[in-house]
């Protein structure tokens, strides 16, 4: 997805081909953003809707493990250093580095979901199911729609790192690697509300 | 997923208003998220009466904008992309809190 | 000035015709489609024109197959003990009927002449992401199809079109058919949501030099405030389709009162999405006809600010106006009155905008052809809409009209009488810019005219029905209680029916008009500027070049066309001709730019595409398909990545002498 139909004449200045000067993907990849704050936005409210509607089922304040949780987001947010260190190196033209970075992020973003699945098959032995209640269903929906989006940030890093080192990146890296953060820093606010919300504040 | 269909020239052109921090500064602001970090979680150890909605509330904004601001470069970057960024979320907070509302969701908080 | 005087037939070749592309190897796992003049370039094209024409066709299939829905409908009505239809068909019919019309045929409607002008108005060559533009569109070509295919698959949705959940939940629709619903609306989702990026970035980014804001067409401005409501707006349905989906396949609990669940939940979901939705299908027509009254008024638009401005406004205040299509579900007196005052709020922008387009018309030398017509309609027929629709504003009065026909008939006002006669009134002004031939004007009118009247014969007895208490959906009447006199339902229910069919005819009026007009030898090539236009769009060949323009113009006002052609004198206001359209636009290609590069054609945007079907059939009957269309959207996605939306120089060949060589087109210099 990119830019097209610009005029490669002699004429053509610095930037010349965009009326505001913002490059048309940074443009596109926030307003997805906006876009999906809508989304969790959703989920969220859903979940506190139903945070009381437990059944039979186990309250939250009964199964959340706080210090668990803690750890895990602490891992996710300090992930969102070292990709706005990769960044900072793919504009450096520092490959060594940004592949580096890239990697590290990608491995503390499958910690957290590791995290996240073993958190889940606790809670599931602890009795709280998919369908156990209003709470199970629209816990598990939220916090798995954000480990899927978790999930697709790493195989993005991942495909970076490969790309890179075949040198198949098309267009400017440095956007590229740019975009992937972004992304990468919004799964990570929206766990920043979402462990407050979630976890911290008992129903 | 992206090309752009750009010149070298022009990538001169962006490493000339590349901006942003550096290396040293990203780190102190993690350290500073850390700390807030830490004292969201003392909450839930520590009593902290009345404080404790409100204290939550502020540290989740707070990291939320610094994370935006810095991390993801709104501060540095061209306004546009701030406004719809914070244009959706504040659509959001607005109709969800309706949402909610109508449910007499905070009125049974109280 | 050889561009200008060019033999109409040379246009179409200068339009395609890449030859001498060599594809690079280096990328991808597929060489680069390079056809263009077989079918195959409908496939992999990334034209926005192109695009826009298939969004444009597939939209009018799908409203012919809502319409025929639609007759059905009125035949089972049209007398008492209606055995047309089935109870379970019945529900299915009017089911799909509104999820064709909207999903399928208003929404993609708008995004065709979306695709077609707004790169044309704003002075672009094409639209900022090219390829996920063909993604949009085979998303919704293959969502719709997917969401059709359930007519065969054991019965379509039967919901309603807003699907009230539980209502929806398996226990009452135990058929595929809200499955198929669901999820082909979450894939023509995808479509709209990509497609609102797009042209958002197109809009604010691709502008010629000097299109400022306040210098973009109306209708430009109103499909910007669209895309803004889609992408705000498609979140939320996701959401929403999501937790129903989950309900129906996982026995999720979300609607499942039972477990303590909120019957509310998914009224106020659907509606925060259904409510901007109303603004999205109707702002394009407005768009559209504030191009139209303009130009068959011969005076420029009045008030162009407030008009773009109330647009916005609309927009916004859209937001808060959800619960006003819930007044009758017990939300409680402070969440009706808020809703009920916003709704009446509303009416504000939307008043001034009936206004504007009025005080265009007046002093004005007006010039009654097909799209004037239509668009005069609209304005007509959407005041009696958005009356009707200020009496829902009045919770009391509200709850009274809650799911009678007096709801049908204000929508249908709206939605018929206001989006699609926009769309035609489009399809009548702009023809001639796609397609180079000028619709038949006497056919025209007898399409306008069954359709004004088939419309009005229609829905116009459905106020009457609806406050006589007829039901919406009802799907049998009976003589025994129809009543009598003047408000004997069987009467006015015949009328409705019969108007039906009356409007049916002048559908069918428009197909005809089409055929002639494409076939018969009495209608010549359109002119370059037939209705004296005002805008950018018409400073381009008929069809324009597949890169728009040779050069393009700079901007320096609003309406630049109408400047180019037209000087006003300071003293005496006297607007006189200066300039004819092909003299205008010599003098813009007298220096074409050199090395124009147009995006390439792709396989990806199609191969992506097909593969969300395949999960979405995978989660309905087989979850190892499932399993095999995800694994086809990881390796389309990979392959999308690693191709770059242009190709790199080295992949052309340089042009033969003499021709357009390739994607690079090398126009020489002509002055």
């Amino acid at each position: 997805m990119a830019e097209t139909a610009i005029s490669h004449g002699h004429d053509v200045g610095h930037g010349a081909h965009s009326s505001t000067g913002m490059s048309n993907n940074k443009l596109g990849m926030w307003m997805f953003l906006g876009s999906e704050c809508l989304l969790f936005g959703g989920l969220i409210s859903t979940y506190m809707l139903y945070k009381g509607r437990v059944n039979e089922g186990p309250q939250p304040d009964q199964i959340f493990d706080i210090p668990f949780t803690s750890v895990s987001s602490f891992i996710l947010l300090m992930s969102s250093l070292t990709m706005v260190l990769a960044v900072s190196a793919a504009q450096r033209k520092d490959e060594r580095n940004m592949n580096l970075w890239l990697v590290i992020t990608a491995l503390l973003g499958a910690t957290f979901v590791g995290g996240q699945v073993y958190e889940f098959t606790a809670f599931y032995r602890e009795g709280l199911g998919f369908t156990t209640s209003l709470f199970g269903s629209s816990f598990y929906t939220l916090t798995g729609f954000h480990g899927v989006h978790v999930s697709v940030g790493i195989i993005m890093l991942m495909a970076l790192v490969g790309m890179n080192r075949n040198k198949r990146i098309p267009g400017d890296r440095a956007e590229v690697v740019e975009l992937v953060g972004l992304y990468w820093h919004f799964v990570d606010v929206v766990w920043i509300i979402i462990f407050t919300l979630v976890y911290l504040i008992p129903s | 997923m992206s090309t752009a269909t750009e010149h070298t020239e022009h990538t001169d052109g962006h490493e000339a208003e590349h901006h942003g921090l550096s290396d040293m500064q990203y780190i102190k602001i993690a350290l500073i998220l850390a700390a807030l970090t830490a004292i969201e979680v003392s909450t839930y150890y520590v009593d902290f009466g009345p404080f404790f909605m409100p204290t939550l509330f502020i540290l989740m904004i707070i990291k939320f904008v610094i994370v935006a601001s810095y991390f993801m470069h709104l501060k540095f970057d061209n306004k546009m992309f701030s406004y719809l960024f914070y244009s959706g979320l504040l659509l959001a907070i607005a109709v969800y809190c309706g949402f909610l509302a109508t449910f007499k969701f905070f009125i049974q908080k109280g | 000035m050889t561009i200008i005087d060019r033999p109409s037939t040379d246009v179409a070749v200068v339009g395609g015709a890449p030859t001498g592309v060599k594809p690079s190897e280096a990328l991808g796992v597929f060489k680069r489609p390079t056809a263009s003049t077989s079918w195959r370039d409908w496939v992999v094209t990334v034209d926005h024109k192109k695009l826009g024409i298939m969004y444009g066709v597939t939209a009018f299939f799908f409203f012919i197959v809502g319409g025929v829905e639609a007759l059905l409908i009125r035949l089972q009505l049209i007398a008492p003990d209606g055995t047309v239809l089935n109870a379970d068909q019945y529900n299915q019919m009017f089911t799909m009927h509104a999820t064709t019309m909207v999903f399928l045929f208003v929404m993609p409607m708008a995004a065709a002449f979306a695709n077609y002008f707004v790169p044309l108005q704003i002075g672009a060559r094409d639209v900022a992401f090219p390829r996920l533009n063909a993604f949009g569109f085979w998303c919704f070509l293959f969502g719709g199809l997917f969401l059709n295919s359930s007519w065969f698959l054991g019965g379509g949705a039967d919901g309603g079109w807003f699907m009230y959940a539980p209502n929806s939940s398996t226990l009452f629709s135990p058929s595929h058919g809200i499955d198929f619903w669901t999820l082909g609306l979450q894939i023509t989702g995808i479509a709209s949501l990509t497609g609102a990026i797009n042209l958002i970035v197109t809009i604010l980014n691709m502008r010629a030099p000097g299109m400022k804001m306040m210098r973009m067409p109306i209708f430009t401005w109103m499909i910007l405030v669209t895309q803004f409501l889609l992408l705000f707006a498609i979140p939320v349905i996701t959401v929403a389709l999501f937790l129903l989906s989950f309900q129906r396949s996982f026995d999720a609990t979300f609607f499942d009162v039972a477990s303590g669940a909120d019957p509310l939940l998914w009224q106020h979901l659907f509606w925060i999405f259904g409510h901007p939705e109303v603004y999205i299908m109707i702002l394009p027509s407005f768009g559209i006809i504030s191009e139209v009254l303009p130009v068959f008024s011969k005076k420029p638009l009045f008030g162009y600010p407030i008009v773009a401005m109330s647009g916005a406004a609309i927009g916004f205040v859209g937001w808060g106006v959800w619960a006003h299509h819930m007044f009758a579900s017990g939300l409680g007196p402070v969440s009706v009155t808020v809703f009920s005052m916003a709704t009446m709020a509303i009416a504000v922008p939307t008043g001034v905008k009936i206004v504007n387009w009025v005080m265009t018309m007046w002093g004005g030398k007006l010039t009654f052809t097909v799209p004037m017509l239509f668009a005069i309609a609209l304005v007509v027929q959407f005041t009696i809409g958005g009356l009707s629709g200020v009496t829902h504003a009045v919770a009391p009065s509200d709850t009274q009209q809650t799911d009678t026909y007096y709801i049908v008939a204000h929508f249908h006002y709206v939605l018929f009488g206001g989006a699609v006669f926009g769309l035609f009134s489009g399809f009548y002004y702009w023809w001639p810019k796609m397609f180079r031939r000028q619709l038949s004007e006497g056919l025209g009118k007898w399409n306008f005219w069954l359709m004004v009247i088939g419309m009005n014969l229609t829905f116009g007895p459905m106020h009457i029905l609806g406050l006589q208490g007829q039901p919406r959906r009802m799907g049998v009447w009976t003589e025994a209680r129809a009543g009598e006199g003047f408000f004997n339902l069987g009467f006015w229910n015949q009328v409705a029916s019969i108007g039906s069919f009356v409007l049916g005819i002048g559908v069918l009026m428009f197909l005809v008009n089409i055929v002639y007009t494409h076939k018969s030898k009495k209608i010549a090539i359109a002119p370059l500027d037939p209705w004296d236009g005002r805008t950018l769009e018409w400073m381009t060949h008929n069809p324009p070049q597949e890169h728009n323009f040779d050069t393009i113009p700079t901007v320096s006002h609003l309406d630049e066309f109408f400047h180019r052609k037209y000087e006003t004198d300071a003293t005496t206001h006297a607007v006189t001709q200066v300039h004819s359209a092909e003299e205008v636009m010599a003098e813009l290609n007298a220096h074409p730019d050199e090395h124009i590069h147009m995006p390439s054609r792709s396989y990806w945007p199609i191969l992506l595409a097909l593969s969300l079907p395949v999960i979405t059939y995978g989660l309905i009957y087989n979850r190892m398909l499932m399993a095999v269309g995800a694994a086809m959207t990881m390796l389309t996605m990979f392959g999308w990545s690693m191709e770059p939306s242009t190709s790199p120089d080295e992949d052309f060949d340089p042009p033969a002498p003499g021709e357009g060589g390739g994607h690079t087109k090398e126009l020489s210099p002509l002055g």
